[in-house]
Order: structure tokens, then sequence, then C-alpha cells
């Protein structure tokens, strides 16, 4: 049961062939049968997951009109404020807090009768590419327990990989919730900015961060990003407008006549054999299902990375200055005689890791005055090159496609003493979040040499989700049809299973 | 050896910069639903956006946006198309994001100036205060700094914060520099916050009460030598919570400014706090090293974008400048400077026109405005617009009192019939019974009795010694309970007693 889609769980639901509480029940079970090994979750909801669970049970016996994925289990990011649940964004800092009210998307998944199972782990406030930047330790890739899960949103994409959970919720500033769903073998999509309300997600990079779905499923994805996108009058940069058909798009997996454009820039060099010789069987599968493969470039992309990390710690030392021991979460040093200052000191120092204090101080620094026109003030420009080229680039195609990483999962601690390769994972798909357009990351199978799972990202012009689903879902068809089974299908049985 | 004001004027020329600080009066704080009330219990008007909780996202009050674009075109500034907030980022305890959200490169007004007159040893003169932008921003927590000796953070035994102000809506009005005032400039300084202070209380969009600090000013000021271009440095008072204040911190600037200056020595660029009792400045933040805020863009929030039509619509809707409004009122009701002022001062201006719009002739109105309702508002230590009396009911009075229908002291008992609560005037005179006797063959009768009663003083009288005519009077207005018309009374007495006219 646990390793059906969220599609098929929610029709068993339907049917009368299973409860709410049963199927949240043998998920709490996977969890506490796997996740000593994995180390998906940080906090799991036993009793507030089972008494939601048995709500939407008592709707449906009611003959209440139900939302599609009404009774389904989740995983929750722990970068979103669910109220009365500890959410600590992977960080010492944040240890103990308890939000008094729910995020958007949590507020959404409620009203849709999603059982939300608990908090997943994740690189401390969303920076890092492999869970490893937890204050609470990393988060193993169920495909190998010695290698990451991806980063920041690891714990997400472990949980769905390890079938602890059919659905979760990412976020991603410059790659969280694609590259993890590359390494795992899962479904990842980052929408259109401004497509998913941000009230309540603990912000990172605000001009980048957009929350998304997680599954293992093209459909799964879609059903999930219909429930959780919208309209937010609580957010100011939300979109107000109809959230794209991405449910019809991902049912439809129509191709015929598509354009689809390869970005030269994302590709070649510096990618592994493995990652190029499955994205490559990819557009042949695309090319049969009737669409058209173009070329297109992207010149501007190889600034991308470099203004990323000056736009993105720009923005995070300011958003992380409010963690200052005056109103919840750590406070130490408070001790008789202490000044303000100091309690704040002393409690930034223990309360933020290694990373964290990298990027405050790489983004106070650009942000001084002196250095603000020749970094944040440039990189801002990149921003707007990037996005030209992406324009330029959907004149001759309706999508464009790349790997959505350079390589395969690597091993935990292999990088975690080189910022810059950890940094180069995001290459390809750092573009989308500095353009504010959509990405979605889905299995293109293993690679030959170590038999870890390839990621191939397709992204679309902003507001025009549904194209990604389209597109997404007729690859997920093809490579199943050739496989036989879903990759997942693959992954080696854990200890506990 | 201190310095007169003279030796000051004779040897440097001053600049002015101001800075006001408003408070807008909306219902809600800038970035969020919170009320704005004053004085209620610490951190009970919090949310988690005020509180910088995290996750918390702000969102633009769009009354805080038209009251600030409605000063920006009261001041004469272009309004910008596209303007944007920004982040000011520092750390303190009672700043709950520890940066304040700010507009930096973009404010949504730039380019106005406010005329000021002031009078001057050649009459009165036009001063003109060039605006150089009004921005929009949110004003921060309030700090109690407990056990110290002297309420700062530096010394206190513990610190307590109530986070009900943080995130009320700001407007920054900012002036160009101001030379060529001369030694006037202290009053330019004060009219020009005065002048200010009526624009934005005539746009309704704030208390503008110095007192409550809904209106602060930061009053920079700085001296050069005479016939010098350069600019000196300048000092930056702060804490100057009334018009006179205004006045005397320049004015006392000026002075230790000159002081260190003759003797050599420079202004240190600071932040000053205005003491109250002296009228001296004390030394607060110094300013010489420029603090990094480290600006930019608030990525949180769109940018600001007002249509141009609405602009047009609220620029249409302004009302008349304050000081144009009042010359015209002054010359209608052809009022003395000196009354005017009064009733600037006890703010029954707007009061007082609004009786007369209704019919009341404005010397009467002015003087039950001024006069017996003011004196029942001091004695109850109310504000008068909260006394409950409107100007429909004074404007019933007057006209009562012409038609002769009630006499000024009959008038005083309906007005305070109205004010402790009994009802309109008409109901307050049925009630009371009030009217005014002017049956001639009742006041007869009162006459010949109270004669009758005190012959010697009629026969006074009657020997052409008028003054005594007034006990008579008195006693007949007794005997009519005050409902006579005292001076029908007289022509009737002294008919009586053979001194008609």
């Amino acid at each position: 049961m646990i390793r059906n889609s969220a599609a098929e769980m929610a029709a068993k639901l339907n049917a009368g062939d299973i409860t709410s509480v049963e199927l949240t029940q043998l998920h709490l079970d996977r969890i506490a049968s796997v996740d000593t090994d994995v180390h998906a979750f940080l906090y799991v909801n036993n009793e507030g997951a089972l008494a939601q669970a048995a709500e939407v049970d008592a709707k449906r016996a009611a003959g209440e009109k139900l939302s599609p994925l009404a009774g389904v289990p989740l995983a929750l990011k722990d970068v979103m404020t669910q109220k009365g649940v500890p959410t600590t964004c992977g960080s010492k800092i944040l240890e103990g807090w308890r939000p008094p009210y729910d995020s958007t998307v949590v507020t959404n998944l409620k009203k849709n009768g999603i059982v939300i199972l608990g908090k997943t782990n994740m690189d401390e406030f969303a920076m890092g590419s492999s869970t490893e930047n937890s204050a609470y330790g990393p988060t193993h890739n169920p495909w190998d327990l010695s290698r990451i899960p991806g980063g920041s949103g690891g714990g997400s994409s472990a949980a769905l990989a390890a079938f602890e959970a059919p659905l979760a919720i990412g976020t991603d500033t410059g790659g969280s919730i694609r590259q993890p769903a590359a390494v795992t073998g899962t479904v990842g999509v980052k929408p259109t900015y401004g497509g998913v309300s941000r009230f309540g997600l603990v912000a990172f990079s605000s001009s980048l961060d957009q929350a998304g779905p997680c599954a293992r499923t093209v459909l799964d994805a879609a059903l999930l990003h219909e429930a959780i996108a919208g309209h937010d009058p609580k957010d100011s940069t939300s979109i107000n407008a109809p959230v794209p058909q991405v449910v019809a798009a991902a049912k439809s997996g129509d191709v015929k006549g598509m354009k689809i454009g390869v970005v030269k820039e994302l590709n070649g060099e510096g990618y592994q054999s493995g990652v190029r010789s499955r994205f490559e069987e990819s557009l042949e599968l695309l090319a049969a299902a009737g669409a058209e493969i173009v070329e297109v470039s992207a010149p501007n992309f190889e600034y991308a990375l470099a203004a990323y990390y000056l736009i993105a710690p720009s923005e995070c030392s300011s958003n992380l200055a409010r963690f200052d021991a005056m109103r919840y979460g750590l406070r130490v040093g408070d001790v008789d005689g202490a000044s303000a200052e100091s309690v704040m000191n002393l409690t930034r120092e223990v309360g933020f890791g290694r990373e964290v204090k990298r990027r405050i101080i790489l983004g106070t620094y650009a942000l001084s005055s002196g250095y603000y026109d020749a970094y944040y003030g440039s990189a801002q420009k990149v921003r707007t090159l990037i996005t030209q080229d992406f324009n330029n680039a959907f004149e001759k195609c309706d999508v464009m496609v790349s790997p959505t990483c350079p390589t395969t999962a690597f091993k935990i601690g292999e990088k975690s003493n080189d910022p810059i390769a950890m940094y180069l994972n995001d290459i390809a798909t750092i573009p989308v979040n500095m353009a504010g357009i959509g990405g979605m990351s889905l299995p293109a199978g293993l690679a030959p040499e170590d038999g870890l799972p390839v990621g191939f990202q397709i992204m679309a012009p902003a507001m025009q989700d549904d194209r990604m689903y389209l597109v997404g879902a007729a690859l997920e068809a093809a490579l199943l049809s050739k496989w036989g089974a879903p990759l997942l299908s693959k992954i080696p049985a854990l200890a506990g299973a | 050896m201190a310095l007169t004001y003279d030796e000051v004027m004779a040897k440097y020329e001053p600049v002015l910069g101001l800075e006001v600080h408003v408070e807008l009066n909306t219902n809600s704080k800038m970035f969020c639903g919170c009320s704005t009330i004053f004085g209620a219990e610490p951190n009970t008007q919090t949310c988690p956006v005020c509180l910088a909780l995290p996750g918390a996202l702000p969102t633009v009050n769009e009354v805080a946006i038209e009251s600030t674009i409605k000063i920006g075109l009261a001041l004469n500034c272009s309004i910008a198309p596209f303007s944007r907030f920004a982040r000011k980022n520092y750390f303190y305890p009672d700043m709950p994001k520890n940066f304040q959200i700010s507009q930096y490169d973009e404010p949504i007004c730039v380019n106005g100036y406010v005329d000021v007159e002031i009078e001057t040893d050649e009459g009165p003169k036009v001063f003109r205060i060039e605006i150089e932008r009004v921005h929009m921003e949110e004003d921060t927590g309030k700090s109690l700094h407990v056990g110290g000796a002297t309420g700062r953070i530096h010394g206190a035994e513990y610190s307590l914060l109530d986070y009900n102000r943080a995130g009320i809506p700001l407007v920054e009005i900012v002036t160009k520099i101001v030379p060529g005032t001369g030694k006037y400039a202290p009053e330019v300084a004060k009219a020009y916050v005065a002048e200010l202070r009526d624009i934005l209380r005539s746009l309704g969009v704030s208390d503008v009460k110095m007192e409550q600090g809904s209106l602060r000013c930061d009053a920079n000021v700085s001296l050069r030598l005479i016939g010098v271009e350069t600019l000196g440095t300048r000092s930056e008072t702060k804490n100057v919570n009334s018009l006179r204040s205004v006045e005397r911190a320049i004015r006392g600037e000026m002075i230790r400014h000159a002081e260190l200056l003759n003797k050599g020595e420079r202004v240190v660029q600071e932040t000053r706090h205005f003491q109250e009792d002296t009228g001296l400045t004390r030394s607060g933040r110094s300013k010489e090293q420029a603090e990094d805020y480290r600006y930019f863009p608030e990525p949180d929030l769109v940018p600001v974008a007002p249509d141009a039509a609405w602009i047009e619509t609220l620029r249409a809707a302004l009302p008349e400048r304050p000081s144009i409004h009042r010359k015209r009122l002054q010359e209608a009701w052809a009022v003395p400077e000196k009354e005017m002022a009064a009733m600037i001062n006890a703010d029954v201006l707007n009061i007082v026109e609004a009786t007369v719009t209704l019919g009341a002739d404005p010397v009467k109105a002015r003087s039950w405005w001024l006069g017996e309702i003011s004196r029942i508002a001091n004695d109850k230590d109310v504000a008068i617009a909260n006394l409950p009396i409107t100007p429909s009911d004074v404007a019933e009075i007057v006209a009562l009192v012409s038609a002769g229908e009630l006499t000024d002291k009959l008038a005083r008992q309906v007005i305070e019939g109205v004010i402790a609560g009994e009802g309109k005037p008409a109901a307050v005179i049925a009630a009371r019974g009030i009217k005014v006797v002017n049956d001639d063959g009742a006041l007869m009768a009162a006459i010949e009795k109270v004669c009758a009663e005190q012959p010697e003083t009629a026969e006074k009288i009657r020997n052409g010694h008028l003054p005594a005519a007034g006990a008579l009077i008195g006693a007949v207005m007794k005997e009519t309970k005050g409902q006579a018309d005292a001076a029908r009374v007289r022509t009737l007495l002294l008919s009586h007693l053979g001194q008609g006219e």
C-alpha cells in the first residue's frame, strides 16, 4: 500500500478499501521502522496526523464532498510553520519554537484534508545541497545510505524514496526541491515565483524562495500543486491569477508538436557521463512521442551561480537578522548583567551553523556601502540578463530542458569542506530561480556507472507551469513503458522494511 | 562668555534642514492588520507580522499609501509613478525584524515646497522651504530601560519591550537644505513645522500631536561664515516636542556652534537631545562614522505604482491650504489678526467656520466658541471638539438671540444645558422653561413692584441720576427670573420714572 502513488491511495480511500487513519498509521509505522536509518524526519506528529486523518474519515463517512487528495499523508519541510508543531528550519537557533500560526501552504493542506505526518530535515535555513548542514544531523539517501539525499530538502525527498510519505512539501531557492528529487529518483516541482504563497515559509532569500510539491509521480505532484497554489493576500508577491491547469496537463501528457529546447550551456563538460546518457535517452523518447527537439542558447547562465551567491546571501543576511534571542527560540548568555547585545551575539554564535554564518557574512559584505554596486547591484543586472536569455530562448521553444544536476548523489562528507564544489551542484537549477520561472525534475533512470538516479529538468515560462507537466507526464509514461515498472521499484530494501 | 544671538548673526549664516516624522492615523498598522490605538496594554496589539515571527510577511496598507500621496500633493511634490520599499538594516531590541521597512532611493514623493510667511523687520516676508522627499516607513517598538541613571540602555538593569508601536505607519518629510533665512532661521523653522502641522491636520491624515509624538521634528542646523559657500558641520536635534521648542532648539544650537567655532573648535556631527527645561541640547549618538544601513530593495513587497488617474482624483479633492484658507476667512469675517490667532490657538477655527456656514454671524459665532464654550472646555479639561455641542446647536442659539427670543444670559443657560446632555437647544429651552419675558405688562408690573420696594433709588433716578438705574434693572431681572430682555427693562424703567429718551 505505501508504495502506491498518492492518486492510487486517494482512489482506495474513495472506494472505501482503506481509511485515512489506517493509511496514516501505515506510514507512521514505516517511519518508525526505517527513519532511524534514513533520518528524513525531525519531528513526527503521530497524534496530530491521526487526529487529522480521523477528521477526514468522519467527513467521508458523512458523505461530504472531499478534495482529490483528502486523507493522503504528506511530509512537510521544516521550513514551513504549522501551528503548535515545532519548526526549526534545521537550526539550533529555533530549537523548541512552536509557531502560533499556520503558513498558507499548511492552511491549504488542511483545507484539502491532506494529513501532515511531520516535519522533514533540511540544510539549516535551506542553505545547502546535501542536508549535511542540518544542525540535527544529515539525512541519508535511501538508494545508498552513505550518500546525500540532496538539499536543502533532502528530508522530503528521502521520505518519498523511503516510502515514508507519498507526498511532500519542499522549498526551492536555488534547486532545493529539484536537486533532491533528482538524486532520489523522485519528482519535484518549483512553481513560478508567486504561484504558491510564501506566507509562513521561513525566508532564506525572499526573491528566490518558492514552495512546491514533491511526489513520486508527475500526476501526484500536479494534484498537490493545485492543492497548495493560488493567490494569497498575505503575500504581496503572490500572483493574482488563476492557477495553471497542471492536473489536466499531467493527465494529458500530449507533447505532439511541442518544441523542446535543449540548453546548450547546461550539458557537456562537467556533467557525469551517466547523467548525459540518460538525458540523451530522454530526449529521444520525447522526440518519439512527437515533440520537436531544438537547441537553444543561454549565454548568461554562466554568471548565474556567481550572481546567486551574492543575491541569496544578501537577502539572507537581512532575513536572518530577526533571530536575536529577543522574542523566540534559543537564548544564550542571559545571565545577570549581560547586555542585550552580548546575548544577541552569543545566541547567534551558538545558534547558527558554519554555512549560515558564511552566507550572513558574505551577504553583509555584499550589501555594504561602497561594495553594493559592484556586488549586489551587478548581481541584479545579471539576473535581468538571465531573464532575457530565457525570454529569447522561449521564442524558439515551449519548454527548455537540461539535466537537473551535473552528477548523481555524492557521498556524505565528500564535499562538506569544499563550498564551491557544493555550490556547483546547483549550476543547472539556479537560473530558474533567478528568472522566477517554473522548473521540474523527474527521474530519467539510473546512471550505468553507479546505479544511482539521474534527474531530468524541464523549465517553462512564468505562469505556464502546465507545460512542465505535459512534458513530464509524456517522459514519465515513455520511461515507464520502457522499464515496465517505476524507477523506485529498483531501490534497495531498507533494513527496517 | 556666552555669545548673544546678535553676535552670532554678525559673523555666521545658519543653514537649516528639517526632518519631520508623522504618525499616520490609519486604523491598522503599515504592514499588518493590528490596531494602532494609542495607550493599549503593552504587546496586546501585535501579530506574527509585526513581531517578525519566522515566516511572516508584510503587506502594504493601502490607506497609508493614499495618505502619503495626499501629503505629497499638498506639499507640491511630484508623485513617483513607481517607488519601492527598502530595508534599512540595523540591530536594536525594539526592532522586531532588525531591519526597518522604509524607502531609500525611490521614495514615493519628491521635489516639493512649502511657503511660510513670517513677520520681519521689513514687514511680512515669505520664505520658500523646498521639500526633498516624502517617504513611508514603519515605527519601531518602544523600549523602557529600567534601573539605570540615564534611562538609556547602557547602565540599565533590565529593559522592557512593547511592540504595540512596531509597524505604526510613519511618513518622513525631509527638506532640502534651507539657506538664506539669516537671523530668522529659528522663526522660519517654527513657522514651517506649524504650517506642516496645519496642512497635515487639514488633510485629516494624522493627529499631529507633537506632545504625544505623532509629529516629531529633527532639527538640523549648521553655521558657516557669512560669504562662505561651503557648508559647516551640522548637528541633528531630536526630542523637539513643541513648536516653541523648534525655535528654541535652533537658536540654542546656533549659539552653541558659534561658541565652538569662535574658540577654534569644531562642531561634532552628532545627534543631540533637546532638554525642555533648560532649552539646551545634550550630546547623543555620534554620526561622525556614517552608519552603514545596507539598504536594499525590500523583496517581500511589490513596488508601489499608483494609477495616474487616482492621483488626479486625490489632487482634485485636496482641501484648501490652511494658510490661504485662514486669510480668506479673516478677510470675509473682517477679523483682526489677534483674534484670528486666538481662534487658531484655541483650535476652534473650523468649528467657528462651520457655525458661520450654518448662518451664524461670524462675530457672534466666534465669541460663543472662544468665550463661554472654551471656558467650559477648560473647566472640564476636555478638548473643545469633544464637548457634546455642535456648530448647528450654536448657530441655532445665535439665531434665537438675534431674534430676541433669548438674551445672552439665557443663551448661556441653554449652552450649559446642551453640554450637560439635556438635549438640543430647543429641548433645553422647553425643559428648563427658558423664555424671554417681553410682555410689557408683566415687565411694568415688576418695575412698579421694584420701585415701590426701593423708593429711594427710584427717586434718585427721577432726579436724573441715571447710573442708579442698574440696581433697579438688576432687581427687575431677578423678579423675572432672568428671562427679561434687560434693554427693554431699562427703556420701560426710565420712561416710568420720567427719564425716557
